[in-house]
């Protein structure tokens, strides 16, 4: 069964095994604002947990992506290269990447206490 | 508005040169191209064409342009005429230098008033903009200090305010050097326990303005300079604001070791819709020797040479910079004078205060102190109170003859998110800024009784607000009949 | 003695009244006292407007204005129509700064979206930016463009303009990238031209791209489509430095293949004006990636809330003002009111217009190659094809001879060794004075 959990800074992982698919928070998203790009990792990508992975640009401002869990990337979300919007129109369905877990920090919350920190 | 392709009609002509004197040269057909599209139109098509595009175009003759940080200051015709001299404008870059010595000579004289105001000991025209100067300059820190500390030099971190322009840390880095961020105090200025933390023996520089970024005079520089220069580090000057204390005061005399200048700022040439500019370097004695290739020096006779400093970091650009706006800044100078500079500084931050003075009972400014050339009004509690941003007052703005201030700049998240940076500049007269004053109250009062109509601004332009989410997701950057 | 300010005296009161000062010094109570009005500046007084022109006009007057000009090495004299002067000088476009308001920008937007379609047209290329500095830094970016994780070697032929290779290794010299001069010595360069065989030797899987232009410094016409084929062989990138004046004739870097074109258009309507400013273009292909790489602005076309069409900065993600320490180059200012005169100037010669233009430079320079070495005293030092620039080698001193054209009231070419001169003719050149220099060499 697969666990969905979020970070402090908005980004949200779904832990299944050994692997994570990342992506972004709506609450993230709507504090972005349109997306009009994604830079996005390159499979192979050894990731840290609270690190920078990758970046995301709205009209006026770019802004990182923080790495929920520490691990390698397996699998990129290419689609996104193309059509940055559907992190806009469907933040929870628009994964980012997927990686093969090494590190879970623990400070990560659950949807709960998600829901309650960006209140 | 018709773009020049839709005028096009074909077999039309503008423009046409003499018949060839010769038998035409025919290219092998391997040589030569497909057909190449190119408007076709005759000389009144074009003149209307570009006559309106100048209707749709805003500068400083048509209006007050206070945007932060530019200095948009009134440019005069007088240099735009002598810099169009044929001796200056139809001289070849590559004539012999005793074909070419009234070019050098005023060179050289423009690089010694540049050094006067700065309190430099050597000076480059090279570098075409604000940005290409400070890549110059941080280059010739790079070589300076690997002279110095030699091949074991580890120096490669400059340090930049968080609030500064973004050039400074993209200049630093396509210098070769890696970015540390300085966080700004209370009012903005360098925050003197993290500079503390942040410097040590990998510190090359620490980029500055002053006045900083929000207008304010930065007091606490000597010791900054103390600080940085105990280091072992170097000081790098931003004279993106030297427009408030020319003549007052000098950034060789704060303790900076390299100063950009941006000519189209401070010294009244045309900003051309975005270029070009013209961005000298100035450096003190022992960073003399690494500056580009070439210097200008003077012999006793008085003749002018070229010439490649000892350890000179190489070319910037193709020639000697933007020799035009070179002449124009040297007019500017001669006309005002050692006093007539001072006078402007002082109209320039006289300006700022005048109108800080009288809108900061509504609108919350950074600061209670007196400012120097420029102001940053933070519109944050008008939001909140609103819904109204610094975007819709500054697009309300346009609607009455105005350009807009500097939006979200500086823009530091969680402290500044709604900055409206003012810079009145010297030439605007007290008529000019009471109107802007009233304007400015008006639509704040606005932003309560109508705040729609504030975010459907402007309204009484040819297009209302762009869909910039549009052009960025599908860029289209080519016209395509 | 004079000054552009706007404020009577009784005025400057009511200011200081309302801020609460008594005197413009009290403006300046925060700069330390130690430092302030420290030296008397070193400047003389204020002039009048008649005086400052008349100083200006004196350095003018120190110069050699040259009634023909035969030199070019990268700078190049060509007729300027007037309309263009005067269209370019009006002061809404003169004196505007970059257009981020767009609303009030439309004109400037509009006319840099012109810009960057133009010189797509000429280059083959699919976006174009609204300039850089000069051809110089546009080299120099276009090969930063090109780097990658484990590709950091550019290779640059010797026969390119000294100017741009200087510059390029300024730019990148401390970025971990080795930019490689080939020349003659190592076989790179034969005859003047790029030697296929040996760039494909020299090529390997640390080369990010190749720079070379065409035509070469010397004005020979290089084989570019193969040198494209070639690097391309090896997965490296390839940037073509133009004179976009070639263009209206010679296949575009598009047509040969070419990665990213760049040069410096200062031909279109550019005064020569000692060396700037001049006018760095930078065009490519549509792909994301690359065009994400490349610097500068970029105008783009959207529609407004009402759908009208209408222009914008836009990719502004890629710039410094928004991804400071990230952003691929730090350039702000550019040289966009010199794209506008370049658009001018392409839009007033117009299709048939700027082809006439490159005939005749083409046309007269190879009239010059032909009466310089009728006698066979002097010859070209290379036999390649040209365009409108070539090397002389004679017996006589080039200074020589730079010395008597001068007496003619000539710029000759450039000397380029003892008795080596590289000249260069445009359609300003007359036939006459093409006979006058014939004659010094036969």
């Amino acid at each position: 069964m697969s666990k969905l959990m979020f970070t402090r800074t908005h980004e949200w992982v779904k832990i299944d095994g050994s692997t994570a698919t990342i992506g972004l928070s709506d609450h993230a998203q709507h504090e972005l604002g349109d997306l009009v790009f994604i830079n996005l990792p390159a499979e192979g990508d050894a990731i840290t947990a609270g690190e920078s992975f990758c970046d995301v640009e709205s009209v006026k401002a770019v802004s990182d992506v923080m790495a929920p869990v520490s691990g390698k990337v397996v699998k990129v979300n290419e689609e996104l290269e193309s059509a940055p919007e559907s992190i806009n129109n469907d933040p929870m369905g628009s994964w980012i990447c997927e990686v093969e877990v090494s590190s879970v920090p623990d400070d990560l919350m659950d949807e709960a206490q998600y829901a309650e920190f960006i209140k | 508005m018709k773009l020049i392709f839709e005028r096009s009609r074909e077999g039309l002509r503008c423009a046409t040169i003499r018949p060839l004197e010769v038998s035409p040269y025919e290219f092998e057909k391997s040589y030569v191209r497909k057909d190449l599209d190119l408007p076709e139109v005759a000389e009144v098509d074009l003149a209307r064409h570009y006559t309106e595009l100048s209707h749709n175009a805003f500068g400083v003759d048509s209006g007050f342009y206070p945007l932060g940080s530019c200095t948009m200051k009134y440019n005069p015709k007088l240099n735009e005429e002598i810099a169009a001299l044929p001796g200056f404008a139809k001289v070849h870059p590559l004539q012999e230098p005793s074909t070419v010595q009234g070019n050098m000579h005023l060179m050289y004289d423009l690089a010694v008033s540049l050094m006067e105001l700065t309190g430099m000991d050597g000076m480059t025209l090279q570098p075409c903009a604000g940005a290409h100067g400070e890549f110059t300059g941080l280059l010739l820190i790079a070589a300076y200090l690997e002279a110095r500390d030699g091949k074991k030099c580890k120096r490669n971190k400059v340090l930049v305010p968080d609030t500064a322009h973004g050039t400074n840390p993209a200049s630093a880095v396509m210098a070769g050097f890696e970015v540390i961020n300085v966080k700004s105090n209370a009012e903005k200025g360098v925050d003197l326990d993290d500079l503390r933390a942040k410097v040590g023996p990998d510190t090359a520089a620490l980029m500055l303005t002053n006045p900083t970024t929000l207008g304010l005079f930065e007091k606490n520089i000597l010791e900054i300079e103390k600080i940085v220069h105990d280091a072992g580090g170097l000081l790098y000057y931003d004279g993106a604001n030297l427009n408030a204390i020319m003549g007052v005061v000098r950034p060789g005399d704060m303790g900076f070791d390299v100063v950009h200048l941006n000519l189209h700022k401070t010294f009244s040439t045309p900003h051309g819709g975005g270029g070009p500019g013209s961005g000298p370097v100035g450096c003190k004695q022992q960073l003399v020797e690494f500056l580009p290739d070439p210097s200008i020096i003077a012999d006793k006779k008085g003749r002018f040479h070229f010439v490649r400093p000892k350890h000179s970091i190489g070319k910037v650009s193709t020639f000697y910079g933007n020799f035009s706006v070179m002449v124009k800044a040297l007019a500017y100078i001669k006309t005002l004078g050692r006093d007539g500079l001072k006078e402007s500084a002082e109209h320039a931050v006289l300006n700022a205060n005048y109108m800080k003075a009288r809108l900061q009972d509504i609108y919350t400014a950074e600061t209670n102190r007196l400012c120097m050339h420029e102001f940053v009004i933070d519109l944050q509690k008008l939001k909140n109170e609103t819904g109204v941003s610094a975007k819709d007052v500054a697009k309300a703005m346009i609607d009455r003859g105005m350009h807009p201030p500097t939006m979200y700049f500086p823009h530091i998240p969680g402290v500044i998110d709604e900055a409206l940076m003012i810079e009145p500049t010297e030439t605007e007269n007290k008529q000019t800024l009471d109107e802007a004053i009233a304007v400015l109250r008006e639509l704040h009062d606005m932003a309560y009784s109508d705040p729609q109509y504030l975010k459907d601004a402007p309204h009484n332009m040819p297009i209302s607000r762009p869909d910039e989410v549009l052009a960025a997701r599908q860029p289209i950057v080519k016209y395509k009949a | 003695m004079s000054n552009y300010l706007s404020i009577t005296q009784k005025e400057t009161e009511e200011m200081f009244d309302a801020i609460g000062i008594s005197k413009c010094a009290d403006l300046y109570a925060d700069i330390p006292l130690s430092i302030k009005n420290k030296p008397p500046f070193n400047i003389e007084k204020g002039k009048s407007h008649q005086q400052v022109m008349d100083e200006m006009a004196a350095y003018a007057e120190e110069n050699t204005v040259f009634k023909t000009i035969m030199r070019g090495a990268g700078a190049y004299d060509h007729y300027i129509p007037s309309v263009v002067k005067y269209l370019s000088s009006r002061s809404e476009f003169l004196t505007a700064y970059t257009p981020y308001q767009a609303e009030l920008s439309q004109g400037i937007l509009q006319s840099i979206f012109e810009f960057q379609t133009m010189i797509c047209s000429l280059t083959g290329m699919e976006v174009a930016n609204a300039s850089v500095y000069d051809g110089s830094s546009a080299a120099a970016e276009a090969a930063f463009m090109c780097v990658e994780k484990d590709r950091r070697v550019i290779l640059v032929p010797s026969n390119v303009k000294p100017q741009v290779v200087q510059t390029i290794n300024t730019y990148l010299r401390r970025r971990n990238i080795t930019v490689k001069v080939l020349g003659e010595e190592e076989g790179f360069v034969k005859n003047g031209k790029v030697d296929i065989a040996a760039l494909e030797r020299a090529l390997n899987d640390e080369t990010a791209c190749v720079y070379f232009e065409q035509p070469n410094y010397f004005g020979l016409i290089e084989d570019a489509e193969h040198i494209c084929e070639a690097v391309h062989s090896k997965g490296c990138k390839v940037i073509m430095g133009c004179n976009p004046m070639t263009l209206a004739l010679l296949k575009s870097p598009g047509e040969c293949g070419a990665d990213i074109a760049v040069g410096d258009a200062q031909p279109f309507g550019l005064n020569i004006a000692f060396g700037g400013p001049y006018l760095g273009f930078m065009a490519t292909h549509t792909d994301k990636e690359t065009m994400r790489r490349m610097p500068g602005r970029i105008v783009g076309e959207t529609k407004d809330d009402k759908g009208r069409r209408c222009f914008v900065l836009t990719l502004q993600g890629r710039e410094q003002h928004i991804r400071r320490e990230k952003a691929l180059s730090n350039i702000c200012s550019n040289q966009a009111h010199c794209a506008l005169v370049a658009s001018m100037y392409l839009a007033a010669m117009g299709k048939q217009g700027l082809r006439d233009v490159a005939l005749s430079c083409t046309s007269l320079a190879h009239y010059a190659a032909q009466e310089f070495t009728k006698k066979g005293k002097t010859t070209l030092k290379f036999n390649g094809e040209y365009f409108h620039e070539f090397v002389t080698v004679s017996p006589l001193k080039a200074t020589k001879i730079v010395e008597k054209c001068a007496k003619m009231g000539i710029l000759a070419g450039l000397p380029i060794g003892k008795n080596e001169i590289l000249w260069c003719f445009t359609e300003k050149v007359r036939k006459e004075d093409i006979d006058r220099v014939a004659a010094l060499f036969n």
